[in-house]
């Protein structure tokens, strides 16, 4: 009885990862194969000769690099950015005495509530009139907004639980705040703001609705537009082969991160969202 | 002592300097969170049409029912993957890992993955699925009829998003005390029965709060479905946001896109409105 249920248990655990990666896999699988082969019918479950041909297309016929620049470019200056403009904020809010702060954080997280798909169309038009449009900036700017209030609460988390003899030492040492922040309590909180920082990169690099409606120009376009616009030329001749290597390529970075810092995303987010 | 003197010395200066740290961040969300709240109701127009538009509508009914299907099965679902990666076993870290994958991977991208597990002539789940002797033949055009395109859209986006509500359910389920399980052990109970007199009961504020949460983020749904049925077919899974998009873009009506966006402003405010009734009722127990 106890052997039967310990077998049912490892059966679900299996069940659960495969339900998990299998799109991603399968992906992985449909870019290894040769063209002719993807829109075989029935579908091969696994490669019978593994190329790595589609990977090699995806660049020499398509602006895929640039995509990928675009992307790294974004998702590295929104997490640079947020992570300072972040840290100060925190800092403020859970460590200085701020007349109002609590009622600033209050507002902050009610703001954070809502999705980002409320705030396009006029965003639009602000982007716009500040000639942002295919600019990088333009989706710099609102993503480290869009990130702040999360990060901010996070890192306040964080912050909090560092003990404050250490600043009221560095206050009789004769440091100033800035000095403070810098020397004794960055260091300190450091492993927070590398938490918060990875999960900033991780929704900067999937981000897709400003991406498309801000980034029209091909040039400027990051990986998920990219993509998604692989298809749209015909319903018929969709590059399965291409869109897979590239979806592999995207992806793969996000897994790895996940996979390397599994306990720090998840200690991040349960701090950012059940203590919100 | 350090704490006597910022009080001693606390006057309007010491408070600006101190705001002075939370100015740049300030600054960029009244930016970009802010203004365009405003900008909405400057450039909204059209009021009176909202109440004839038969799209819109019929948009709001599709988020409803996507959301409802989509959250609901998003809880059971993510209740089961959390109680069963509760229990510790060999190379669980890792599994955890695997679970929050979906959760990581870009949607839009990961909508393509899926359009490509639907194709009608080479998707995997029709061939699974003949396979398995479920359908009659392994061409199914699942994004081709209304009803399973739903279906379609509301799997993929389980898929996305169970691995946030395991997440919380694991730190929830982490925070009930093993003593009560023991006691309730002693006492004779069975695991269904602690289920229902111990777990259930003592996870549902976190049931609550992960519900309402996600059931705002997903009444703002765009990416997922705009990439895997562009809203169709015949606008059976056109969900609200999707409208807000076709106004701008196809219709050129930008005035009444921001009047559209008011409209889900409004219905988001009703849910939030839920949330604080909620995380209220979570400070009183």
């Amino acid at each position: 009885m106890k052997r039967l249920g310990n077998a049912l248990f490892v059966l679900a655990v299996a069940a659960v990862v495969l339900w998990s990666l299998g799109p991603f896999l399968w992906q992985v699988v449909t870019s290894l194969k040769p063209t002719a082969e993807v829109v075989k019918v029935p579908p091969t479950y696994w490669p019978s000769h593994p190329t790595l041909a589609s990977y090699v297309k995806i660049f020499s016929t398509r602006p895929f690099g640039t995509y990928i620049l675009n992307s790294v470019v974004v998702a590295l200056a929104t997490t640079a950015l947020c992570s300072v403009v972040g840290t100060l904020a925190a800092y403020a809010f859970s460590r200085l005495p701020l007349p109002g702060g609590e009622w600033a954080v209050r507002s902050i997280l009610f703001v954070a509530l809502f999705p980002p798909t409320i705030l396009v169309v006029p965003l639009y038009k602000l982007v716009q009139a500040l000639h942002l449009l295919n600019n990088p900036l333009g989706l710099i700017l609102p993503y480290t907004a869009l990130n702040l209030p999360f990060s901010i609460w996070v890192l306040m988390t964080f912050f909090k639980a560092i003990p404050r003899d250490l600043e009221e030492a560095a206050a009789i040492d004769g440091l100033s705040r800035w000095q403070t922040l810098w020397k004794v309590v960055f260091p300190l909180a450091a492993p927070a703001v590398a938490t918060t920082a990875i999960l900033v990169f991780i929704f900067s690099w999937n981000e897709f609705l400003l991406a498309l409606i801000f980034m029209s120009q091909d040039a400027a376009r990051t990986v998920p537009v990219g993509i998604a616009m692989l298809s749209g030329v015909t319903m018929y001749e969709v590059p399965w082969d291409q869109i897979s290597a590239a979806v592999v390529l995207t992806t793969l970075p996000v897994v790895a991160l996940v996979l390397a810092f599994q306990k720090r995303i998840v200690e991040g987010l349960t701090a950012g969202a059940v203590k919100g | 002592m350090s704490r006597d003197r910022a009080h001693a010395g606390f006057g309007p200066r010491e408070a600006a300097v101190n705001w002075s740290f939370a100015v740049p961040a300030l600054l960029l969300m009244a930016l970009v969170n802010l203004l365009p709240v405003v900008a909405a109701f400057r450039y909204a127009s059209g009021f009176h049409r909202l109440s004839a538009d038969g799209r819109m509508f019929a948009s709001l009914w599709n988020t409803v029912r996507f959301t409802a299907y989509a959250v609901s099965i998003e809880t059971v679902l993510g209740l089961a993957i959390a109680l069963l990666l509760t229990r510790p076993f060999k190379g669980r870290g890792l599994v955890r890992a695997a679970v929050l994958v979906p959760w990581a991977l870009p949607t839009a991208i990961m909508a393509m993955a899926w359009q490509w597990i639907y194709n009608p002539e080479y998707g995997i789940l029709g061939d699974l699925l003949f396979k398995f002797g479920l359908v009659s033949s392994p061409r199914v055009a699942w994004l081709a009829s209304p009803g399973s395109a739903m279906a379609a859209c509301v799997l993929a986006d389980v898929w996305k998003t169970t691995p946030f509500m395991t997440l919380l359910f694991m730190s929830g389920l982490a925070n009930i005390p093993d003593e009560l399980y023991e006691a309730a052990g002693i006492d004779g109970a069975g695991p269904v029965r602690r289920f229902f007199l111990i777990t259930l009961p003592l996870l549902k504020p976190t049931l609550a709060l992960a519900m309402v949460f996600r059931a705002i983020q997903s009444f703002g749904v765009f990416d997922l479905v705009w990439v895997l049925t562009g809203g169709g077919p015949g606008g059976s899974t056109r969900m609200i946001a999707l409208y807000v998009y076709d106004n701008v873009f196809r219709y050129l009506e930008l005035g009444y896109a921001c009047t559209l966006t008011l409209v889900m402003a409004a219905c988001l405010l009703v849910m939030s409105a839920g949330i604080l009734y909620f995380t209220r009722q979570k400070e009183q127990a």
